[in-house]
Parts: C-alpha cells; sequence; structure tokens
C-alpha cells in the first residue's frame, strides 16, 4: 500500500489497474478523458497488461466491450454524458447477455444547452438499463468502487455490469490523499474471472439470441434476480474489502448522523460531503439533522430507506437531476420506497447543481430549514426566474 | 488454393433455420462457414441471417456465434478478437456477416474503425441490396430502378433514383489487407476468396452479392442463377484488391443482356425500356472506369 495524491479520475485508473482487465475499450470525452489517458499511460509502461482498443465512438467502445466479455475477458470500459447516451444501446444489451462489464461514468449534463460540467441527467437516464448503478462520494471510494465492481459483477449470483459514477469535476478533478493498495493485495482480493457465459472454441455456443414471447419473461425475471442479488453479493464483498484493506463500507446506502434525527436529507455523490457539512453546523445549534447517501440507485436500496428514515419528521431529496415534467428521478425513486411503507411524513424533492451550479452551505441549510416547514413537492434550488 | 466441391468440408455450422427457400444470404453464410471450419467465430447483427437463426431455444450454428447489434458488427468481431488474444487463445478465425444494410449504412463507422486499426477479423457483406428483415426498404446498396417498399415505384417516382454506393473501393481506399467482391452465383471464386481473407492476419472484406428471392421478385430456384447472371450481365463484378493494387478475376468479352436480368425480377417490373437503356449506360460508363483506372493490367 502506498499513500497518494490523485484525482478522482486517477484513483479510479488505479483501481481498474489493480482489477487487471484483459480489455479497455474507451473514447475521449470531458470529463472522463484523464482516466483514459492514465490506463493508456499504465499500459506504455507495462504496468497494466490490457488490450487497448483505440475504438472509433462510445457504441464501439461498449459494442467491442461485449465482444470482450463474450469471450470471457475482464473489460472496462469508460464514458460520460452525450458518450453515455450514445451508447446507450449496447447497455441493455451488455445487461441481458449477462456481462460483467465495469464502465466508470463521470457524471456531466446532457445537451441542449451544451455543458461540460456535473449533473446526473446522464447516468439517471439510463437507471433502467438493467446496470447496477454506484455513486462515488471521494477518490478513495472511487478506486476501491473500481475493484470491487469487479468482484460484484463477476460472482456468479449476478452476473451484470455495474457503472460507477464520480460527479464530474468535483470528483474527477478533484486531487485528494488516496490509499493505494499493492498488485499482489488487489490480487489476493479479486480473483481472476471465471464463467461459463463465454464463446468457447472447446464447446461452441450460440449467444445473445432472441426469445419470443414465450420464454422472454424468465429470461427477464433472471436479469432482475441477478440485479437484486447484488445486495448480498455486495455486503459480502464490502466485508471481504475491510479484511483485506481495513476499509469499511457501509452497503446500499451510507448514514451520517441519523441515528436521533428528524429531518433527513437524502443525497448522492459527493453532496453527501457537503450536506455532512451542514449537518454539523446545524447540530451545533442543537437541531436534529441527519444525511443519508444512495450509494447504490440500483438494486435500490427500498429496505435500508424504510428502516433508516423510520421515526423521521420530514425528508429532502437532493439530486442533481431532473426528468422533465415530473420530478428529480432519484426522488421517485425514494417515494415509490416509502409508499411501500407506512411512513407518512413529507417528502420533498430539491433540485439543484444542474450544469455544474455550485451548491453552498446557505443552499443546503435552507434546504433543513425548509424541511420543518413540512411541505411536499418540487423545488428548484437558488433558481434565478 | 485447396477448397472446392470435392474438398469442402462434409460438416454443416449453419442449418435448420428459419430462412426463406433459395435465400442467397443464407447459402453465403453457410459456404464460407464449411470453408473457414470450425472455429469460426460468427458475428451477425440485426438482420435476415440473425433473424433466421438465433430463436431459443432453436438456435442455428455449429460454431460459436453471436448477434451483435445492428451498428456494431465491427465493433463486436474487434473485442471478440481482442479478448480472445488477451486470454492467449490460438487458432480461431472471427468473422462477421452482415447484410448491405448493416454494412454500408449503420455500421459503416464501425468498419472503417475496425480496418483503420487492422483488426485481426472477416468481414464478410451479404448484399441482397435492401434491408430484407423490416420488410424491403431501401439501402444505400439499393441499385437504382429497384422498387422497395420505401421507394414505391408510381407515377411520380418509380423506384430507387439513387445508384448503389461503391462499398468495395471504400474498404479499398482505407488500405485494407484484403478486400474482395464476389457472388454466390460463382461459388468457387467466392470461396477461394472466404479462404484466402480467412489466412489473412489483418482485417479483410468480402462483399458477396446474394440475392434474396423474396425482395427481388425471383422464384427460388432462380437465386444461383440470377446471381451468376448479375455478373455475366456486368451490373456486377469479381474483382479483388490486395497490396494496393486491384484485380479483375472476371473481365466477361461480351455482356449478357441487362434487360433479360432486369425483365425476370420484380422489383424492376415498372421499368420501361428507356429506364434499361440508362441501366445500361449506367454499367458501360462503370466498365470504362473499371478498365481504365483499376484493371488495366
Ligand atoms: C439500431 C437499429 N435500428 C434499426 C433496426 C431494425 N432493423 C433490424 S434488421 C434491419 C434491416 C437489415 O438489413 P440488412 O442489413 O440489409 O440485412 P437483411 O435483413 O437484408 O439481411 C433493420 C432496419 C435495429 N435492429 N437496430
Ligand atoms: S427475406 Fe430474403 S434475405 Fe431474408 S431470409 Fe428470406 S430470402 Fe433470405
Ligand atoms: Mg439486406
Amino acid at each position: 500500500m502506498t499513500k497518494e495524491f490523485l484525482s478522482g479520475n486517477e484513483a479510479f485508473a488505479y483501481g481498474v489497474k489493480l482489477s487487471r482487465p484483459h480489455v479497455i475499450s474507451a473514447y475521449p470525452i470531458t470529463p472522463q478523458t484523464t482516466v483514459v489517458e492514465k490506463l493508456a499511460t499504465l499500459v506504455e509502461k507495462g504496468e497494466l497488461k490490457a488490450d487497448f482498443i483505440h475504438v472509433e465512438s462510445e457504441h464501439s467502445a461498449l459494442s467491442a466491450a461485449i465482444g470482450a466479455s463474450a469471450v470471457g475477458a475482464r473489460t472496462f470500459t469508460a464514458t460520460s454524458s452525450q458518450g453515455l447516451l450514445y451508447m446507450a444501446e449496447c447497455l441493455p444489451y451488455a445487461a441481458g447477455g449477462r456481462f460483467p462489464i465495469v464502465m466508470m461514468n463521470a457524471n456531466r449534463s446532457t445537451a441542449l444547452p451544451w455543458n461540460i460540467y456535473g449533473d446526473q441527467r446522464d447516468s439517471l437516464t439510463l437507471l433502467d438499463s438493467g446496470w447496477i448503478q454506484a455513486y462515488a462520494k471521494d477518490a478513495q471510494e472511487a478506486l476501491d468502487l473500481a475493484l470491487m465492481s469487479f468482484y460484484i459483477a463477476e460472482d456468479k449470483r449476478v452476473a451484470t455490469p455495474v457503472m460507477v459514477n464520480l460527479d464530474g469535476f468535483t470528483l474527477t478533478h478533484t486531487y485528494e490523499a488516496v490509499e493505494v493498495p499493492s498488485d499482489d493485495e488487489a490480487e489476493g482480493f479479486l480473483p481472476d474471472y471465471e464463467t461459463d457465459n463465454k464463446l468457447s472454441l472447446e464447446e461452441p455456443k450460440n449467444m445473445a439470441f432472441t426469445a419470443g414471447p414465450d420464454t422472454n419473461t424468465e429470461f427477464k425475471y433472471k436479469e432482475h434476480l441477478g440485479v437484486l442479488a447484488a445486495r448480498d453479493v455486495i455486503s459480502e464483498c464490502e466485508g471481504r474489502f475491510e479484511e483485506y484493506f481495513g476499509r469499511k463500507y457501509t452497503g446500499l446506502v451510507e448514514q451520517y448522523r441519523t441515528e436521533d434525527a428528524e429531518y433527513i436529507v437524502i443525497t448522492l455523490g459527493t453532496l453527501y460531503k457537503s450536506v455532512c457539512e451542514c449537518v454539523d453546523k446545524l447540530r451545533d445549534r442543537n437541531r436534529k439533522v441527519g444525511c443519508l447517501r444512495l450509494r447504490y440507485l440500483r438494486p435500490f436500496p427500498k429496505t435500508e430507506l424504510i428502516e433508516a428514515l423510520k421515526g423521521v419528521k420530514a425528508v429532502g431529496v437532493l439530486e442533481k437531476d431532473i426528468s422533465f415534467g415530473n420530478e428529480g428521478t432519484v426522488y421517485t425513486n425514494v417515494c415509490s420506497a416509502l409508499q411501500q411503507s407506512s411512513f407518512n411524513q413529507p417528502c420533498s424533492n430539491y433540485i439543484a447543481g444542474l450544469g455544474g451550479r455550485d451548491v453552498p452551505l446557505s443552499d443546503i441549510e435552507e434546504i433543513f430549514e425548509d424541511l420543518e416547514r413540512e411541505q411536499n413537492g418540487v423545488h428548484f434550488v437558488g433558481l434565478e426566474e | 488454393m485447396s477448397v472446392n466441391v470435392n474438398t469442402l468440408r462434409e460438416d454443416e455450422y449453419f442449418f435448420g433455420h428459419k430462412a426463406c427457400a433459395g435465400c442467397g444470404g443464407a447459402l453465403a453464410v453457410r459456404i464460407a462457414l464449411k470453408v473457414i471450419g470450425p472455429n469460426a467465430i460468427a458475428t451477425i447483427p440485426a438482420g435476415c441471417m440473425s433473424a433466421v437463426g438465433f430463436n431459443f431455444p432453436q438456435l442455428c450454428f455449429k460454431n460459436n456465434a453471436i448477434i451483435s447489434t445492428f451498428a456494431g458488427t465491427a465493433s463486436m468481431m474487434t473485442g471478440i478478437e481482442a479478448g480472445l488474444k488477451a486470454l492467449g487463445k490460438k487458432d480461431y478465425k472471427v468473422v462477421g456477416f452482415a447484410g448491405d444494410g448493416g454494412t454500408a449504412d449503420i455500421g459503416i463507422q464501425a468498419l472503417s474503425g475496425a480496418i483503420d486499426r487492422n483488426d485481426d477479423v472477416l468481414y464478410i457483406c451479404y448484399d441482397n441490396e435492401a434491408y430484407m428483415n423490416t420488410g424491403i426498404q431501401k439501402s444505400s446498396l439499393t441499385p437504382f430502378g429497384a422498387r422497395t417498399t420505401t421507394t414505391p415505384a408510381g407515377r411520380n417516382i418509380k423506384g430507387n433514383q439513387k445508384v448503389k454506393k461503391n462499398m468495395f473501393e471504400i474498404v479499398a481506399a482505407h488500405g485494407i489487407r484484403y478486400c474482395a467482391t464476389a457472388s454466390i452465383g460463382y461459388l468457387q471464386d467466392f470461396m477461394n476468396k472466404v479462404e484466402k481473407a480467412a489466412s489473412i492476419k489483418g482485417t479483410s472484406y468480402i462483399h458477396v452479392l446474394a440475392p434474396c428471392p423474396t425482395g427481388w421478385g425471383i422464384k427460388t430456384d432462380e437465386c444461383v442463377e440470377v446471381a451468376k447472371e448479375v455478373v455475366d450481365c456486368g451490373l456486377w463484378y469479381l474483382a479483388e484488391y490486395e497490396h494496393g493494387t486491384y484485380r479483375l478475376n472476371r473481365r466477361p468479352r461480351e455482356f449478357t443482356d441487362v434487360a433479360h436480368y432486369i425483365r425476370r425480377q420484380d422489383r424492376f417490373k415498372h421499368l420501361s425500356d428507356t429506364e434499361i437503356k440508362e441501366i445500361t449506360l449506367q454499367r458501360d460508363a462503370k466498365w470504362q472506369l473499371l478498365d481504365k483506372q483499376y484493371f488495366s493490367k
């Protein structure tokens, strides 16, 4: 183990390197570029023995990744925003084929208007593509999620691709001290990828076929079970991770000062740290507030949420996203979970940080104040009208 | 070249599928796989060949085979090849079978990328001159005058008004290791080319004309004959590109009658003698160019 000063993208690249992928296939886009540049450098130096494919588009990046995964190779790709949307056709394809590809997505606004900065509209547009979705809060977690994602994706019970999301710029380009495991430590943690779900010269197969109305539901149901199975596998994986590296992760959600909290803000990604800071400040003023971070959106932490929100007076969902004509997608998911429990308190939605707009502590403080007014509904934070 | 009717493998690799009787595309796939053998890894995009061959649980390939996205034949092949190489596998050939639409329209970007990288794959375009699987719509390889469901023949428009895109030369212009045109009407020539292309280390491409009785409006037992006639009348040609030079495999001294080729197909039924004359002139102009620019030797 060494300690290094790395950006989120570089940390993720080290996590990928430690995962020993056979094939990397990616196309450049801001703010993802530095992760593939770093990987290319590692390949060039001989520190990473992977086949780096210089594809001519994101559609080809993921299509090639599917091909490589379909012969049993460990495969990585990375993209962002327009690139993620451009490869969209291949996302359900990879998931339905049960190919455990790992992708890093640098969360970025989607055009129009053009904007290269961070929000979560890109990955949330594809929330229903069958991929497991994780959201990192800092560079250390980014590296750790890279390693853990291969473990989770490749588990036979799961056999599902994983998309790890890093907030554009606020995480991808922000430098922090990061613990980087040694190759040997990582090798012990992450076994080689073994699967029968592959084309094989010894046992030829026909794959990625058509399944008509008579069998389609069964295939889709199994796919659904695969994503659900990730719940247990994530927890097993994190237990193993702690044994190997001493860092503890908390499953599908992470909570901060929620035990006796009356008002909780739910968020994801790097916003968590800002909300936690605000919670400390308000706690100093004896306000019973807390924060909950959704580490994974698929599988969705339904039971964890219901459990965590017991006895709470009001909940706010703070997200960098809007599903036009409705509400924030994270909010929709949270409300659906709560509606399936006895939770009967106000739950409101705060849309912030679109196109990379800063979310200052004062805005978060206002959100907590707003919660005490027991409002429901959708609010655009800091909107100039 | 060793492969011929007598030495061709007895084994079948593509059978029990639902292609229409007399399907030229199915014949091209079947023969190519018999030439390449059991270690072919076939990639087939959305299109007739995947629609007829992969209906779970009736899976019709004896060798490894996988459906790609419509646009992703070449890119998926790239990935398969990269994966196998990275895993240290040897003795296989990654081969793609894509339609004219999957090749010249939606898949041309991925194909261009694969050739540019010189990935070790063999790409075979079976050209039936329209989007057949979706019900006979125009592609950029639909010939001038042909009626399709999106280029109807009526009083105002008389079928497709564009000439066929020249995929062979587009591919050759990449400086590819090897590419060729072929027709299922000249099967020995096609087999030779598949054998040769499969032996190449790097990207190779074969463009095989493969009539579709359903879409062309010909009898099911006429498919091979029509595929022969299109070469004999000069509307298609058999050629190769290798080491930067073009070679013509067959230069008919005298072309057979274009009108005969046209008149036997329902898709051209609406064409007048004047329009057939125009097609004949297009052919002559094309051959002047071929003879002069590329195939003078
Ligand atoms: C992205 C995408 N667009 C459209 C389709 C619908 N589609 C499936 S097959 C096909 C036509 C295929 O034509 P071609 O490649 O010429 O093959 P053929 O069916 O003639 O054998 C189309 C348009 C699709 N599957 N995917
Ligand atoms: S429609 Fe044409 S190409 Fe498709 S299976 Fe039938 S004959 Fe073959
Ligand atoms: Mg076609």
